[in-house]
């Protein structure tokens, strides 16, 4: 009987802690599948973030290091400084890379470091139970702006891949998200070239992942990937925000 | 054996490290250490090193701790404010088990303070930089021969114990010139590192460098373990010097540059009869407590002589069990006693002390 579906070989048997209907899964295998395809699984090595993703190092099965909030890129400096051959990427919420961690992503991004950056962006806390991110919308409704966002006081999310942008360094750009069929499988493919980059030396790449979070956005998870829909993507275009070689 | 040449005491602690087999310094400038950032500025690049000037102090020990999950020697440097920066990776390292060199060439705070030498980071260092319950190895160097001397060193033992070392000298050692020999390069690489990420090569189970224990049964028991080698390093590896001891009714205790102070004072001292000596910590944790035990039996008092307000004199004050009495002679905010301040100091113990 032929096999048409299996776990990528990255991953390791650990069940996911994720809550129903996250998208950390869908992310987390898109990751191991691009892993397995550029045959890369015994020279990778990953940094796990703080946030909902901390456990990431239970679940894929290269070396894997845990960093201190925010600090990944720096972490993920230090060990493609020392082990250039090997393949680093680091998997970073939004509140661990564009708020406590901006330094470090920006720094890293314009240092043109060759690796992988797996952003991913699902406008609040989750961890700590939906608090505001520097990516909450205006006037989203979190456990800190429980009047919503007020842009006054709170200032305007902020848009990584655009910002990076303005930098000359980086090499590629984009953002995706898994909302559905369409959306993963193009997901997949700005995943899978990230890593590609780095193989072929090309330097910074991330990829922001739009993703959903309906324990704390208080929706069903059908609705929650209608939210990224209608109100994400307007204030986050996905697109290519930069590419090398296009 | 290498030839005497005339160096800083930052250059002897970069090149120290080089020769130590050191090819990962991660750092930027701030004075008095700025040195050292510049000689492996011009040197890594020669050698196939990595010399990296970070974005902040913050992402410089992040850096090291990623060299050191590697399984390389790592060596970050800086001065008081910029190492108040590097705890939270300092405690990163600590609960990691990860070995790594933090140079901190101390000036006067606090806050921004000065660019003068002091040794007010003592509690900083000794009692664990960072959050939760750690140790880091803390050695201080009295001399650009110690500079090098020390460097080596740290990596030996943050390699024997895995956990940080921090080479804790004052500004005055990093920028005095003094003859040194420096140790002959060795290759590090040999050491068999059995827990470092190095990519799985598909033949073994991944590696985790990690510091999270969500068990709390797990996170007691690891703490309790690293609180076992503590004691071993305690046991085996305080260092110290004793000048002088040998009929000493008074005795100096000091370290850095107030130990090399300390020294002429207990030398004109002796011209004048007073049976004065010294116990220079090299170690200052694990802190030498047996040989000043020991000296509470002999002398009549302490004297403490420190460019902070008595932070050590609270480590010997616990040594010697409040068995004798400890006096501080002190200067602060960059200012160094000369030896006749020590001197006065001796002379008032040798008659009593303010008691």
């Amino acid at each position: 009987m032929a096999v048409v579906f299996e776990k990528p070989k990255a991953l390791t048997d650990a069940v996911f802690h994720y809550c129903p209907g996250c998208t950390h899964g869908i992310i987390h295998r898109l990751v191991a599948e691009a892993i397995d395809t550029l045959g890369i699984e015994g020279r990778t090595i990953g940094i796990a973030p703080v946030g909902c993703s901390v456990l990431a190092y239970d679940y894929f099965t290269c070396d894997m290091v845990e960093a201190s909030h925010g600090r990944a890129p720096a972490v993920a400096t230090g060990v493609k400084r020392s082990l250039p051959d090997n393949i680093v990427f680091t998997y970073q919420g939004d509140g661990d890379l564009a708020s406590i961690g901006l330094c470090e992503t920006v720094s890293a991004a314009a240092r043109g470091e060759n690796i992988t950056v797996i952003f991913v962006n699902n406008a609040i806390y989750g961890m700590t139970g939906g608090q505001m991110a520097p990516t909450s919308l205006p006037g989203q409704i979190t456990q800190t702006s429980p009047y919503g966002r007020d842009v006054n006081t709170c200032g305007w999310p902020i848009r990584i891949c655009e910002m990076l942008a303005t930098l000359e360094a980086p090499a590629y750009l984009e953002r995706v998200t898994v909302n559905n069929v369409k959306n993963v499988k193009n997901a997949k493919k700005a995943i899978e070239k990230a890593f590609r980059y780095q193989v072929e030396g090309k330097g910074f790449s991330l990829i922001e992942v739009l993703s959903a979070c309906p324990t704390n956005w208080g929706l069903t998870p059908q609705k929650a990937l209608e939210w990224i829909d209608e109100k994400m993507i307007p204030y986050y275009p996905l697109g290519v925000y930069r590419d090398k070689e296009g | 054996m290498q030839e005497k040449v005339l160096m800083k005491g930052n250059e002897a602690i970069a090149e120290a490290a080089i020769l130590a087999g050191c090819r990962h310094y991660l750092g930027s400038p701030i004075t008095p250490q700025t040195e050292i950032a510049a000689y492996m500025a011009k040197k890594m690049p020669k050698i196939g090193g990595t010399f990296l000037q970070d974005e902040s102090e913050i992402a410089a020990i992040n850096m090291v701790y990623g060299v050191a999950a590697t399984g390389k020697r790592a060596m970050t440097s800086s001065s008081s404010p910029g190492i108040a920066l590097k705890c939270e990776g300092i405690s990163y390292l600590a609960g990691a088990d990860l070995p790594a060199v933090i140079v901190n060439v101390q000036r006067g705070g606090p806050g921004l303070g000065g660019i003068q030498p002091s040794q007010s980071d003592y509690f900083l260092a000794t009692r664990g930089p960072g959050h939760g319950d750690f140790h880091v190895l803390v050695l201080a160097p009295a001399s650009v021969q110690e500079m090098a001397d020390l460097t080596g060193k740290a990596f030996d033992l943050a390699e024997k114990y895995r956990m940080p070392a921090m080479l804790l000298a004052d500004g005055t050692m990093g920028q005095m010139m003094e003859p040194v020999q420096l140790p002959e390069p060795r290759d590090p690489d040999t050491i068999e590192k059995d827990w470092a990420v190095t990519g799985t090569k598909c033949q073994r189970k991944h590696h985790v460098v990690n510091s999270l224990y969500l068990s709390p049964a797990e996170l007691e028991r690891l703490n309790i373990e690293r609180f076992e080698r503590y004691a071993e390093i305690e046991k085996n590896e305080c260092m110290w010097e004793a000048f002088m001891m040998e009929d000493a009714e008074v005795c100096i205790v000091s370290c850095g540059i107030t130990a090399r102070v300390s020294r002429n004072a207990i030398v004109e001292a002796r011209k004048q009869g007073i049976k004065v000596g010294m116990i220079r910590p090299i170690t200052l944790w694990p802190f030498p407590k047996a040989p000043l035990r020991k000296a509470a039996d002999q002398v009549k008092r302490f004297v403490c002589v420190e460019l902070n307000m008595g932070q050590m004199r609270e480590d010997v004050q616990l040594a010697v069990a409040c068995k004798k009495p400890v006096d501080l002679c002190f200067r602060v905010g960059g200012m160094i006693p000369s030896p006749d301040e020590v001197l006065d100091a001796i002379r008032k113990a040798n008659e009593g002390g303010n008691d």
